[in-house]
């Protein structure tokens, strides 16, 4: 049984916010829509839970007992500690005394949140604060967990136990589709679907995605055409649609380079 | 600076609820203080009631407005119309001099007929009831109530509910198995019985720091600010539906707030507003529940003679209530709504 969207197309007014999308994620597995501000990542996310209506094309999801989500937002009651925060989800999702105090204490130990129980949820740095997000929406061991951009704005620590997190949830048999602007840690899920101003550009594992790509990257000390390059650390890149090496030394193009060099591509027509 | 000035107007023009307010707000102060605020009632409801009634409602100048004449009735009868409102004063014909009954809970229309029927001299006896020293705080209380109650009701349930809004969690909210009814009943439960008890709160000590009477049933009371705050509940679950954020909610709810001051009844006489204005009052729904607390415990008014207040109150009510449970569910996860229409019964898409 897999979850997600088929032909899925949203419309806000006369923008056209996703167009024709697919997507599915099977239980056990992470799948990791990827790709920048405004591309439709939330959208296609609050499509699968049913936050957004769809224009045509299928959403197939369990129902709302059996999701858990986390938003874009802080994903908790400020006002609420932890614990309260922790319960009230948990009793929202039917988890009552031992079974919920149990859940409970089990989730606050592997977010290594048990430290911070009694601090209002306002309180918490960011990274702890998403992980309570997080944890509140896989109280309940849900079948399907849809996460928004878990790790935005988390440092890097905060950032690995989210993601062991996630992993720990795929692993006892969850189906996790959830977004993020990290590339690095994309790389982690077993699948990928790069979206861009709400088109799949390309999807598959990792390496399908970095084989993906038509044309070459290059390194580059002057751009030839800079609205085609992007820096890198100290150096740029280029993305050259034809592979003509000669504009500069090819390079291995990583999981952001391929997405960049999609989203140029894909916005000058080529895909 | 003139950076700055140009982009305060550029904000300014996408803003347009601030831009109405700037608009509407003088407008609607230089209407409401042109044609509303007048103390002065310059017509009032007389009956008159005993064996020369007809003689003395002939003779008695148009300021008093008769609109019961009753040889049959006596004091009692005359007592019983000022109790169920329906005049602002009474005479009682048959005892010399003319016993004159006037309603003190009405307090500007009291005074008015005070004024008046001094002029009269040794001719007419004249009785206070409710209110004998005419004591504005008697009648101001009652309405207070019904004020904090809006005050509640309105502005702090619709912030309530858009900072659920502004954190994102009402969209948590919207995906938990939680139905669209019992998150709207679960946010305004709390804010109903906090308006409870205040109201408890503000009309004890309204009656133990100015001696406020309570001199009608309160089970009559209680189920009128319980239609009262569903009303006003209501609004502040429509200002949320409308209100992006916290200060948009606060910008409508004060919108909402200053008519019912000004034109409830609360400060002015509805009876000596310009018609063209008053009609406002009479769409209010403060405006009718100071009809009932003031009714009740001015005048020991019973729910009988109070039907046309409480009717009016239970069908806004149900028109407010429902019309803003319905759009807040229309936000409330339209995309899990629209497909369990499409979806098949038994099956979950």
């Amino acid at each position: 049984m897999s979850y997600g969207a088929r032909d899925v197309t949203v419309r806000f007014g006369s923008m056209t916010a996703l167009d024709s999308v697919t997507v599915e994620v099977e239980p056990g597995a992470v799948v990791a829509v990827v790709g920048g501000d405004g591309a439709g990542k939330s959208t296609l996310l609050r499509a699968v839970v049913g936050e957004v209506r769809v224009d045509s094309g299928t959403i197939s999801a369990p129902g709302p007992s059996s999701i858990g989500y986390l938003p874009a937002g802080a994903g908790s009651w400020g006002g609420l500690t932890v614990t309260q925060n922790l319960d009230f989800a948990g009793g929202v999702y039917g988890l009552v005394g031992e079974r919920l105090a149990d859940r409970r204490e089990a989730l606050l130990h592997r977010a290594a949140l048990e430290d911070a129980r009694d601090r209002p949820a306002s309180q918490l740095s960011g990274g702890m604060r998403r992980k309570l997000g997080f944890t509140m929406a896989a109280a309940h061991e849900p079948p399907l967990l849809v996460l928004d951009e878990p790790s935005t704005g988390v440092d890097p620590v905060s950032r690995m136990e989210l993601w062991r997190l996630v992993t720990e949830a795929a692993a006892s048999g969850a189906a996790v589709l959830l977004s993020t602007t990290y590339l690095d840690e994309a790389e982690r899920a077993a699948h990928l679907v790069v979206l861009d101003q709400g088109r799949v550009l390309v999807e598959g594992d990792v390496d399908a995605v970095l084989a993906s790509l038509p044309g070459t990257v290059v390194e580059v000390g002057t751009p030839t055409r800079l609205e085609r390059s992007w820096r890198r650390g100290r150096v740029r890149h280029e993305y050259v649609p034809d592979g003509d090496a000669t504009a500069g030394a090819t390079v291995r193009p990583d999981l952001e380079d391929v997405v960049i060099a999609l989203s140029i591509a894909g916005r000058e027509g080529a895909l | 600076m003139k950076a700055m000035i140009l982009k305060e107007f550029r904000e300014l023009r996408r803003d347009r609820r601030t831009v109405a307010m700037l608009v509407v707000m003088p407008l609607l102060l230089l209407v409401i203080f042109g044609y509303a605020a007048n103390f002065y009632v310059s017509s009032v409801k007389a009956a008159v009631v005993g064996p020369q009634a007809a003689q003395l409602a002939e003779q008695l100048p148009p300021y008093f407005d008769v609109t019961e004449v009753a040889p049959g009735s006596d004091e009692a009868g005359a007592e019983q119309l000022l109790q169920d409102n329906q005049v602002d004063v009474a005479f009682v014909t048959g005892t010399d001099p003319v016993l004159a009954l006037v309603d003190g809970s009405n307090l500007f229309a009291a005074q008015s007929i005070v004024a008046s029927l001094n002029k009269l001299g040794d001719q007419v006896s004249v009785q206070i009831l409710y209110n004998p020293e005419l004591t504005t705080s008697w009648v101001m209380v009652p309405a207070i109530i019904g004020l904090i109650l809006t005050f509640i009701g309105t502005i702090i349930t619709s912030i309530g509910l858009v900072r659920e809004r502004e954190a994102g969690t009402l969209e948590q909210l919207a995906v938990m198995p939680i139905r669209p009814s019992a998150v709207i009943l679960g946010k305004i439960t709390p804010y109903f019985i906090l308006a409870s008890i205040d109201m408890v709160i503000i009309t004890v000590l309204g009656m133990l720091l100015f001696d406020v009477p309570f001199n009608g049933s309160p089970w009559v009371f209680a189920l009128g600010a319980a239609i009262f705050l569903f009303v006003v509940l209501g609004l502040g679950v429509f200002i949320s539906t409308v209100s992006q954020t916290t200060g948009q909610a606060i910008q409508l709810a004060f919108l909402m707030l200053l008519p019912q001051i000004l034109l409830s009844g609360m400060i002015f006489p509805l009876d000596a507003m310009a018609a063209g204005v008053r009609w406002i009052g009479y769409l209010l729904p403060l405006t009718y529940f100071t009809m009932i607390s003031q009714g009740v415990m001015l005048r020991g008014a019973s729910f009988e003679s109070l039907a046309l207040p409480f009717a009016v109150l239970s069908v806004m009510a149900v028109v407010v209530f429902l019309g803003a449970t319905l759009r807040f569910r229309r936000d409330l996860a339209p995309g899990r709504r629209a497909a369990r229409r499409r979806a098949p019964a038994g099956t979950e898409a």
